[in-house]
């Protein structure tokens, strides 16, 4: 647990790996979409990576987690396979959903992890019901919902706010607060005090953070998951980053000002937690060792990628329904 | 035998099924004192408390969205949407999330959820409390629809409905909360979901319908046993899947098929049958496939103009009686 000073280097050691994995994923992704290997649109989390991380590891496996569209992060931070990820970006045999989802619909419920979301804030909804079902099983555990602050402008969530307050659900709401909604700047598109407000407006307790210092992360997610588990109801996570690539990896984010990427550079998490651990006893070395392991792993994901093989066709129409399931038309010709 | 009304059977049904099983809840406005808009969940939440019959704020999104995550997490969920005009606020929680997420995950997620969101006319209650969109969520892959018809068929068909893995969109007429109907208290089987009921024999005409309609359709029947002509009546109960065998079965003995509904009849799901009819029986039909449905028109309020809407029994038999004259 935090708080344990003797054992905080290692925890954050952990922690690290973590990181590098989900920026080494992430990197890889990218550099497949442009290969042609991977296919639609790959929203990368780089430079978010302390935020999944942080509060991750103050969860338990039977939590559960929903994600948004940028959630390569959130499921490996919560425990997701990114092997088992790698294949389901290039659709294939072994992915997450074997090939049926892609980027956009990660999930491993075997980690409490029920999935990305193409829909922008739908997640909210679907976790405040989760919530009421852990309750009324009376589990006692809980639900993480991550939304971006594209999101904080859909109904769903000021909904799923105020429901999940008149019921005390056990519910962590966290707003990664990228300051930017694909091209469109929050605040130009956000009325009043901002994200806090309208979460303490419900009266849920809200805390504002730097999602980009891991320790900050990990110290508020362990003090809320805490509250929200013995029972205190939702609390919101406002964790404000910086989106260091464009919306996807094919966005060449015009919008915005080089500079103030180049200014973003000296704040991203991955540096900040590697200056932390060179300060707390870690060598250089043992770090370049960590970073070069966690490359191979990923390359090594790649590589099996690009030879598994693809899908058997008949997928297609497993799935759908059991009451009305599907007849297998493949291309026009009906095969049964 | 016990005689209850369409909205007292759906309780009785609801009511077994949260007995049977203590992972069934429901969530929805106004269930709780008001017991639903028709007494359709009267004295549950006194009996299985408000964490089961769950009194929720106006949040269509929410109380969809809560109830696939209630589904995700384990429970089975019914989702009271009051009336399906309502439920058009919910439809990507819905279309996009329920109906998609055990495709979307390859499998690791079953949704074991009731939309349950009233169709039809009541009267008086006008455009955007009285429509029928039962065709909307036909063609969306993962869904199962079904739209009751009688007090007995309330009952069975909600119960299968709650036992059902998949997302079923449950359509219940609100002409027919109050229609009275037997009910065999005795026999607590569920109905299965994609079998059509035949509610009258008959050989020269199939007259497919469905939820309040298919009483229309009955005394449409009548009228022409009179005029000599025997129709056969088939409620499909269950929209998708619908039963092709039944439909299929009746239109090659009879050679003719009207198929009628309250809904707009341009895009209506008639037209899904005749379709499918014309293309494999079209040897064996003694005459063109029949639709009569809506005008495609808002419902209207006032009484003769909403009267205007509706399709009564002698314009079914007219139409019927026209093509036999026509064949003659």
């Amino acid at each position: 647990m935090t708080g344990n000073l003797a054992n905080e280097p290692a925890r954050i050691a952990g922690m690290f790996r973590k990181m590098l994995v989900i920026r080494a994923f992430e990197e890889a992704a990218g550099e497949n979409f442009f290969a042609g290997n991977v296919r639609g649109s790959v929203h990368q989390y780089i430079g978010e990576e302390a935020i999944a991380v942080g509060i991750c590891a103050n969860l338990r496996d039977d939590d559960y987690l929903t994600s948004n569209h940028r959630g390569h992060g959130h499921s490996i931070a919560k425990g997701a396979k990114p092997g088992a990820m790698m294949l389901e970006l290039f659709g294939k045999v072994g992915g997450t959903s074997n090939g049926k989802g892609g980027s956009m619909h990660i999930a491993d419920f075997s980690v409490g992890m029920l999935g990305a979301n193409g829909v922008i804030a739908d997640g909210c909804t679907i976790s405040v019901g989760a919530a009421q079902a852990f309750k009324l099983m009376k589990k006692d555990c809980i639900v993480v919902n991550f939304i971006g602050d594209g999101g904080i402008n859909r109904g769903p969530f000021m909904e799923a706010l105020n429901w999940a307050q008149i019921y005390t659900l056990p519910v962590l709401f966290v707003c990664e607060n990228n300051q930017i909604a694909a091209s469109t700047p929050n605040v130009k598109v956000t009325a009043g005090e901002g994200i806090a407000a309208r979460a303490e407006s419900f009266g849920i307790p809200a805390v504002t953070i730097d999602g980009n210092d891991l320790l900050e992360v990990d110290r508020t997610a362990a003090r809320l998951v805490s509250e929200i588990r013995a029972g205190g109801g939702p609390r919101l996570l406002q964790a404000k980053t910086f989106r260091l690539r464009g919306h996807f990896a094919h966005d060449p984010a015009k919008y915005r000002d080089p500079a103030t990427v180049e200014a973003a550079l000296e704040h991203e998490p991955m540096r900040r937690t590697e200056a932390w651990l060179l300060a707390n006893g870690m060598s250089q070395a043992e770090i370049d060792a960590l970073r070069t392991e966690v490359d191979a792993e990923i390359a090594g994901y790649v590589e099996a990628a690009k030879v598994a093989p693809w899908p058997d066709v008949s997928t297609a129409f497993t799935d759908v329904q059991d009451v009305g399931a599907p007849d297998v038309v493949v291309q026009g010709r009906v095969v049964r | 035998m016990t005689d209850m009304t369409y909205a007292e059977a759906a309780r009785f049904g609801l009511r077994e099924e949260m007995l049977r099983d203590p992972k069934v809840w429901a969530l929805g406005e106004d269930l709780g004192f008001e017991g639903g808009s028709a007494g359709q969940y009267k004295g549950l939440q006194a009996e299985f408390g408000p964490d089961r019959i769950v009194d929720t704020p106006i949040s269509e999104n929410t109380i969809m969205g809560a109830a696939v995550g209630g589904a995700l997490a384990g429970t089975r969920t019914v989702a009271e949407m009051r009336f399906s005009d309502f439920a058009m606020c919910a439809v990507s929680e819905l279309v996009n999330q329920a109906a998609k997420a055990r495709y979307m995950f390859g499998g690791q997620a079953r949704v074991p959820m009731v939309a349950r969101m009233p169709i039809g006319i009541r009267g008086g209650i006008a455009a955007q409390h009285s429509q029928s969109p039962e065709a909307w969520y036909t063609h969306v892959p993962g869904l199962v629809v079904v739209t009751p018809s009688t007090p007995a068929d309330n009952r069975g068909l909600l119960k299968a409905a709650i036992r059902c893995d998949d997302p079923v969109v449950y359509m219940e007429h609100k002409g027919l909360w109050g229609m009275k109907g037997e009910v065999d208290e005795a026999d607590d089987e569920p109905i299965p979901l994609g079998v059509a009921r035949r509610v009258r024999e008959g050989g020269d005409v199939t007259i497919v319908s469905w939820a309040q309609m298919v009483h229309v359709c009955a005394a449409a029947a009548e009228t022409l046993a009179g005029e000599g002509v025997s129709a056969e009546v088939i409620d499909l109960r269950t929209l998708y899947p619908w039963d092709r065998a039944a439909v299929f079965a009746s239109v090659e003995k009879t050679g003719r098929l009207f198929v009628v509904h309250e809904a707009v009849q341009v895009g209506g799901y008639g037209g899904e049958i005749a379709a499918e009819v014309g293309e494999h029986l079209f040897a064996k039909l003694k005459g063109p496939v029949r639709r009569i449905g809506g005008p495609r028109i808002p419902i209207p309020f006032s009484v003769p103009l909403e009267a205007a809407y509706m399709i009564p029994a002698d314009a079914i038999v007219e139409r019927v009686l026209a093509d036999f004259r026509q064949g003659d």
